[in-house]
């Protein structure tokens, strides 16, 4: 009798099991778009403190220790509290919530899974035509409902690329580290005007400086949330 | 010796005409910092203006953007060309100058040496340039940093941005002001040298002023043919090394590395040939003014 009970425990627990593994595997893109959200909408305003490093290939600047101010719905400031620092054009992007702000809704791409990563890989494409986001590939960890990586294409500033890693506010779908890759234009200022000394540095070819990729990453220590955050911080 | 140069120091500094260098260095800096006070950040948009489409600068970017670091970079680098005028003003009148009054002959039945006489003469010139730099950096760093606060430097030069932590930049202004020195030195020993074989001040003034121009304007053009034949031996070229002390070295990521300098070998050769310059200028002075037979 007990042997029979054990039996059916086990068969119990395996069809659970294969249940759940189903469930979790047929998740439509609707719905871990909605489990993304969620996680999201969680997150009123924040307060974080953290590193930026700056990769840009005509700017040498030193790592900024900077504090990141966001508050709903699409409020977002990067701020170097001691010194100064160039902030790329769209860093408001890297609040994932704006990806979802687009008031007239999304049509919704299902690529299925990334071969080796097995990210959910979805297109979110603005129903609304004078958005300025074209499409957004979002590259999703299902089992923890967060976005690893995104790639935005504007109409007006081009691409951004986002990669996220998440750790201790991953309840939050808050990154603990985020690269921003954008678009870079040529920098060139005329001789005349800077009286260079030329030290015998190299230089890099003019070609080399345009339309290349910029990167920001930033390294956060610590996130305040959902204390309040005053709008004077953004104006 | 030292009390030659006392004498020699008195009447440079009781001359009204030593002080107009030093009104007209206040007043450009004065009128500079006035001008960036109220009209800088529109300055620096036309600087910035070609990477606006990639970046957001906001107000408070443009604020600390503007402060007396970067105010002081753009005084030195418009002013130190002006400089050498006010320089060659002293150094150009000192064997000249006592040639036009008739002094020279007197000044020489002293019992120095010819040698050490000069040596005086442009050590006074030497102390006066000194001088000339020190209330410079008062007015324009010390002054600006007054005026417009402290913050991370900006340095724009014509193929990239550099931005130096703001308290990586006060050592960095010492090292520029004593090579500054050493290039003021440079055009001091020229009106020194052209002071000897003149009866009139007006000449060496002019003669230094004019080869001056003439080099710097070799030095900034960009014709590939003078970069290597020319170029490198102009003391023109090498003057301007003192902006080398803002250049910072990156890693491999592009990131600033505190305390640095991109290539400090690069200063040290641009300082012993503007050494060298010195020496040839004050060796030739001295040998022409021990053989020369002075008549007046």
């Amino acid at each position: 009798m007990a042997v029979k009970r054990i039996r059916l425990q086990k068969t119990f627990g395996l069809l659970m099991g294969l249940f759940l593994f189903f469930t979790a595997n047929t998740q439509t893109a609707e719905d871990v778009i909605q489990k993304v959200k969620a996680k999201l909408d969680k997150v009123n305003d924040y307060e974080a403190k953290g590193k930026m490093k700056t990769n840009v290939i005509f700017i040498k600047a030193p790592i900024a220790t900077v504090k990141v101010y966001y508050k709903k719905p699409n409020q977002l400031r990067i701020k170097n509290e001691s010194g100064i620092s160039f902030i790329p054009k769209g860093s408001v992007n890297i609040n994932l919530s704006n990806i979802f702000l687009n008031t007239g809704g999304f049509d919704i791409l299902d690529l299925g899974k990334e071969a080796g990563t097995g990210l959910h890989i979805i297109k979110l494409l603005p129903k609304d035509e004078n958005s300025d986001v074209v499409l957004s590939t979002l590259y999703i960890d299902e089992v923890k409902s967060v976005i690893k990586k995104a790639k935005t294409t504007t109409k007006e500033n081009g691409t951004y690329e986002l990669e996220m890693i998440y750790d201790n506010y991953i309840d939050y779908g808050l990154a603990d580290r985020v690269t921003f890759t954008f678009n870079t234009k040529d920098y060139k200022l005329p001789k005349g005007i800077t009286f260079d000394y030329d030290d015998g540095s190299k230089n890099e070819a003019p070609d080399k400086l345009k339309n290349k990729k910029g990167k920001v990453e930033i390294v956060y220590s610590s996130y305040t949330i959902n204390k309040g955050v005053p709008d004077s911080i953004f104006k | 010796m030292g009390k030659l140069l006392q004498i020699e120091l008195f009447k440079i500094f009781k001359r009204p005409r030593t002080y107009i260098a030093f009104g007209a260095i206040a007043a450009i800096i004065f009128l500079m910092q006035i001008g960036l006070k109220f009209d800088g950040k529109a300055y620096f948009d036309l600087l910035l203006g070609n990477v606006a489409g990639s970046f957001d600068f906001s107000d408070e970017f443009k604020v600390k953007l503007l402060n007396g670091y970067l105010v002081c970079f753009y005084i030195l680098n418009t002013l130190l060309i002006q400089m050498p005028l006010l320089v060659a003003l002293i150094a150009g009148d000192a064997i000249a100058g006592e040639a036009n009054m008739g002094t020279l002959r007197l000044s020489l039945t002293r019992p120095v040496s010819r040698t050490e006489y000069m040596m005086v003469k442009f050590g006074a010139s030497v102390i006066y340039t000194l001088g000339l730099l020190i209330w410079m950096a008062v007015l324009a760093l010390l002054g600006s940093m007054l005026i417009f606060g402290t913050n991370d430097l900006v340095v724009l030069r014509s193929g990239g941005i550099e931005i130096i932590n703001g308290f990586d930049v006060f050592w960095r202004y010492l090292a520029a002001f004593g090579y500054a020195t050493i290039a003021l030195t440079v055009v001091a020993s020229l009106a020194f040298l052209l002071s000897v074989f003149a009866e009139n001040a007006i000449g060496p003034i002019i003669a230094t002023m004019s080869i001056v121009i003439v080099f710097t304007i070799l030095s900034e053009m960009n014709i590939p043919i003078y970069d290597t034949t020319i170029k490198p031996y102009l003391f023109t070229t090498h003057m301007v090394a003192w902006k080398g002390f803002f250049y910072i070295k990156a890693n491999g990521e592009g990131t600033a590395i505190t305390g640095s300098i991109a290539n400090l070998p690069a200063i040290m050769r641009s300082m012993i040939i503007l050494l060298a310059y010195i020496a040839l200028f004050l060796g030739t002075a001295i040998w022409v003014f021990r053989k020369k037979d002075i008549l007046s």
